[in-house]
């Protein structure tokens, strides 16, 4: 990995995130590029929209 | 003390509701809709067989019997058809990824500012663009994506059930929320 990753790499370790713990490093590499990037802080907050949505479509009260 | 019988479903319309469900729990994981309506026929059937504790409730316990089912279904389904046999697949699906991003690495058109996805989530129409979208996903992108959010099983255990390696999966992961996420943004909160 780069020392400073490309917004690629970012949103794979966004996505990896949600998987496993970053390692330090990595954690660095999004905490220094986030505050840059408007299109990766939306990706990350997005990723726990997805999740949620999963969740929620699976419980009983969705509005349906 | 005997097991709460009493709270296995009873009722039609309770059994219809245990059913509509789980098939809603099974659909997102498997394309088949026929393959899905019989793992949920089997579940309900393994139910009644079966001896409810009482220690959970009712949707856990089935969703629990109906999970393994599932991961049956899939093993099955892999030996079948391996995951990662499929070059086209493959290139196809790498291809929906490299056209997000420019040469450098950028964002080409970036994911946008979402608002309000609270209350997304209240509104029906929703869900109906979502279940869209998570049937437009790639076929293996969206196994892999379901065997992660919907039976919640780790990178680990995903790499097991598909034979895998953890960077396959975390590159498949990767693509299926991109995916989807575009998708949503296409058809729901860019329109806002």
């Amino acid at each position: 990995m780069r020392f400073f990753p490309k917004c690629r790499e970012v949103s794979e370790l966004l996505s990896q995130a949600q998987d496993r713990p970053l390692t330090l490093r990595e954690k660095f590499a999004v905490h220094v590029h986030l505050p840059l990037c408007d299109a990766c802080r939306n990706f990350r907050a997005q990723l726990d929209v997805l999740r949620a949505a999963v969740r929620r479509y699976l419980s009983e009260d969705s509005s349906r | 003390m005997a097991a709460p019988k009493a709270s296995l479903p009873t009722s039609a319309v309770e059994y219809e509701q245990f059913r509509s469900y789980l098939l809603r729990y099974a659909g997102l994981q498997i394309r088949d809709r026929a393959a899905a309506e019989d793992l949920v026929q089997e579940t309900l059937l393994a139910a009644l067989e079966g001896n409810f504790s009482g220690r959970s409730s009712v949707k856990t316990w089935l969703t629990g019997i109906l999970k393994h089912k599932i991961v049956d279904h899939l093993r099955r389904q892999n030996r079948e058809q391996p995951l990662l046999e499929n070059d086209d697949a493959d290139r196809s699906e790498a291809d929906i990824v490299d056209a997000l991003f420019a040469a450098d690495g950028h964002w080409r058109d970036g994911p946008a500012h979402w608002p309000k996805p609270d209350q997304a989530l209240e509104n029906r129409q929703f869900w109906e663009v979502f279940e869209r979208c998570a049937t437009l996903m790639p076929a293996r992108m969206a196994r892999v994506f379901a065997m992660r959010e919907v039976l919640e099983l780790s990178t680990d255990e995903i790499c097991k059930e598909l034979g895998i390696t953890a960077t396959n999966c975390w590159v498949m992961l990767h693509r299926a929320r991109l995916v989807l996420r575009e998708c949503l943004e296409t058809r729901w909160f860019g329109k806002s």
